[in-house]
């Protein structure tokens, strides 16, 4: 009753433990873009004569939608105008060129991974886990490469991947996710100054989780990754993603576009843990995450599987998705979602059906609290020629108080009569008698909120690669705290 | 001489401002199991809620006292803790959450309050072998989520269950009789039986004295308009089956004028 209100207010809210600031050297460009910053950046990288091409097409392309104001307005999310000229297009850390191992990367960067607990030289040595650091736009260090050469894995920024295997680069560089398809993705394709780079060759099964973890540091600067995934013929891969970013008053922008492409019978993982900073109660602050995800199951029999736990960022606007073009391809999408306090999430995947036989899977679960809006936006797309597609989503929401918001846009587009779709959607709300009923057997409100929502977010989870998973319901621990109490 | 677990002094309780409780008074000793009966809206379940802690109900007036400590200044989840149980009339769902999971929780907690070690998924199942063939629930009910699509009966079973796995000091079992069937009713009877015992305490709140034919009380208490107005042995549920329970209701106190009384 009366009290039930502050009890599922309290849980949300713990301070967001990621928010230092490194004191590191950077070296900027001036804030604002315009052409001769798109040639600053691709001289600064010493990037082929096709990479400054392309991003000089990018961003012409972005312009003329700036003007004609096409930056996507349909999304569930609300924000002032960003203020693209007032915005840092590169910064780096000023350390030496390309360090060749991590003694020579500074240590104060190592510093800061170490804080976020992820210490490169641990994780080199110890957890088999192989590690690429973007810290603001650049990649400063990773490790195991000579071990994964052995067997023919590229595991590289993206930057060196241009200079180093610029064939690989220029062939799938935008055939996935083109410089054309949103705003967004045009002006990463403009700017953007480093990320991951992945080829599995032939045959190879990659041994180890392969793991960038992105940070963004400096202040004003936006951050715009890119990621290029490719696994030929027979391969598998399973890559990790994380990322945090200290507390700032002002919002910063992050735009990365993910690419991913698997030939026959190949199979790639791609699992996220988003959390970047949320902003503050009031809502102050806090990452726009506006990214473009999407891989192509190019080959037969191939599969592509995104897992996603996204509990920061003010606003998060991303739909990993999946293009089934060869036969018997399969495509999943397992989603954990979680607004508090001001933020915002609109955020789902398109399931493009076009090989035959082909098959994918979504289940997403919101969870909104406080005043949080949650938006599930998902769509199945089965073409003509896709005999015999089936697809099953499920969508659930969970709402913790009554200031929060949740929202469902499921999109069917069925053009084979021979197709299997199906969709189911709950809402749920953890209620005072469920807490009450866990308090009366010992256990506290926040164990009650936990034990619930994680109960909620399992089927998810269980996707997740082990310490992912352990992480991941520690975060939402930590992003629920507070919220009841 | 048995210990005194549980004394109610002239408790009072509102809802919404609207008195419940009117001056309850109550002696309950180790061992002994105390029946409460009276009509609806007598304010049997409110009872059994304010001694529980949950939310919604204003003690406006009186103590209790549990084991020498104030109850009511206890949040719910330390009295739970220190061995209060409550079995509810209308146990809650919770999706996602395995019942089995969930009573380890539970049983964890009440063992790191009294700073015992927590049992792990394997001693855990051990230890409630026998309490879940005593109850019959079989493992798929414990692999369930709590109470998730479990019948009226099972419901019940379960909560009975729960008490058998967390041993209280002190149960209070709200109704759990009703809607039950026979059978039902032998099996969650036993199980309350096989609780009794000399440093425990029970009370069962019920509608009807079919109950006390298979856990036979020390005590019988009549509740009506928010008091007890008649306390006696087994008999007395006896005679209430006879004569129904208009012939107490006359002798409750006499309800002042303008306040309505659920």
């Amino acid at each position: 009753m009366a009290t039930n209100q502050e009890t599922v207010e309290s849980l949300v809210n713990r301070e967001y433990k990621w928010g230092f600031v490194t004191d590191i050297e950077a070296d900027s460009v001036p804030a604002g873009l315009n052409e001769d910053v798109i040639r600053l950046i691709s001289a600064k990288k010493n990037e082929p004569e096709f990479m400054l091409e392309w991003r000089l097409s990018a961003y012409r392309h972005w312009e003329k939608l700036e003007k004609t104001s096409a930056e996507p307005k349909w999304a569930n999310i609300h924000y002032p105008p960003i203020d693209y000229q007032s915005i840092v297009y590169y910064s780096a850390p000023r350390t030496k060129d390309n360090p060749k191992s991590l003694d020579e990367v500074d240590p104060e960067l190592l510093k800061t991974y170490e804080k976020l607990g992820i210490p490169l030289r641990e994780q080199e040595l110890l957890s088999g886990v192989a590690v690429d650091a973007v810290f603001d736009s650049v990649s400063v260090a990773t490790t195991f490469r000579d071990k994964l050469a052995e067997l023919g894995i590229i595991f590289c920024s993206f930057s060196e991947a241009v200079r180093e295997h610029p064939e690989l680069v220029r062939k799938y560089l935008g055939s996935v996710v083109p410089y054309t398809d949103n705003f967004f993705a045009a002006l990463n394709a403009a700017v953007f100054t480093d990320g991951s780079f992945v080829y599995v060759p032939k045959g190879v099964r990659c041994p180890m989780e392969l793991s960038t973890y992105f940070r963004i540091n400096a202040q004003n600067t936006g951050q715009f990754e890119r990621t290029l995934i490719i696994a030929d013929d027979e391969s598998y891969v399973s890559y990790l993603e994380g990322c945090t970013a200290p507390k700032r008053d002002e919002n910063q922008l992050h735009a990365a576009v993910v690419e991913l492409i698997a030939h026959d019978n190949a199979t790639i993982k791609y699992s996220t843990v988003q959390n970047w900073y949320p902003g503050d109660k009031e809502g102050k602050g806090g990452i726009y995450n506006f990214v473009t995800k999407r891989g192509k199951c190019l080959g037969k029999n191939s599969k592509i599987s995104w897992t996603q736990v996204e509990t920061g960022s003010a606003i998060t606007w991303k739909y990993p998705s999946c293009i089934l073009m060869g036969d018997n391809s399969v495509g999943e999408f397992y989603s954990v979602a979680l607004t508090n306090n001001y933020q915002q999430a609109d955020t789902g995947t398109k399931m493009i059906h076009i090989g035959k036989n082909t098959r994918s899977t979504i289940v997403s679960k919101g969870i909104s609290a406080g005043r949080g809006q949650n938006t599930y936006r998902g769509m199945v797309k089965i073409s003509k020629n896709a005999r015999g597609a089936r697809n099953y989503s499920q969508c659930d929401s969970l709402l913790l108080g009554d200031k929060c918001g949740a929202h469902t846009f499921p999109y069917l587009e069925v053009k084979n009569s021979t197709a299997q779709v199906e969709h189911e959607a709950t809402t749920s709300k953890i209620g005072e008698d469920q807490i009450f009923y866990f308090r009366q057997r010992g256990l506290s409100s926040e164990d009650a909120v936990s034990m619930i929502v994680n109960g909620f977010c399992k089927q998810v989870f269980r996707e997740l690669p082990m310490e992912f998973a352990v992480e991941a319901q520690k975060l939402l621990g930590v992003s629920l705290e507070g919220s009841v109490g | 001489m048995m210990g005194m677990i549980l004394e109610i002094k002239n408790l009072h309780a509102s809802v919404d401002k609207k008195e419940i409780l009117n001056g309850i008074d109550l002696k309950i000793n180790a061992g002994e199991i105390h029946a409460i009966m009276g009509p609806n809206g007598s304010g049997k379940s409110t009872l059994a809620h304010v001694l529980a802690g949950r939310e919604g109900y204003d003690v406006t007036e009186g103590q209790v006292i549990y084991q020498g400590r104030d109850l009511l200044a206890m949040p719910p989840e330390e009295r739970a803790r220190e061995g209060v149980f409550l079995a509810f009339q209308y146990p809650v769902e919770i999706a996602g959450v395995s019942n089995m999971y969930f009573l380890r929780a539970a049983l964890n907690a009440v063992r790191k309050h009294h700073g015992l070690d927590e049992f792990d998924a394997m001693d855990f199942l051990k230890l409630v072998r026998d309490k879940m063939k005593m109850l019959h629930m079989d493992e798929t009910l414990m692999n369930r989520p709590v109470n998730e699509g479990f019948s009226g009966g099972e419901k019940k079973r379960n909560e009975i269950f729960q008490m058998a796995v967390l041993e209280p000091k002190l149960a209070i079992l709200d109704e759990t009789d009703s809607g039950l069937d026979i059978d039902a009713l032998r099996t969650v009877s036993d199980g309350i039986n096989r609780l009794r015992g000399p440093d425990r305490a029970i009370i069962l709140v019920t509608h009807y004295q079919r109950l006390l034919d298979f856990v036979v009380p020390d005590f019988v208490h009549v509740l009506s308009e928010g008091r007890i107005v008649k306390s006696g042995g087994r008999g007395l549920a006896l005679e209430l089956e006879e004569k129904g329970y208009a012939w107490l209701e006359e002798s409750a106190a006499p309800v002042k004028s303008g306040v309505s009384v659920r």
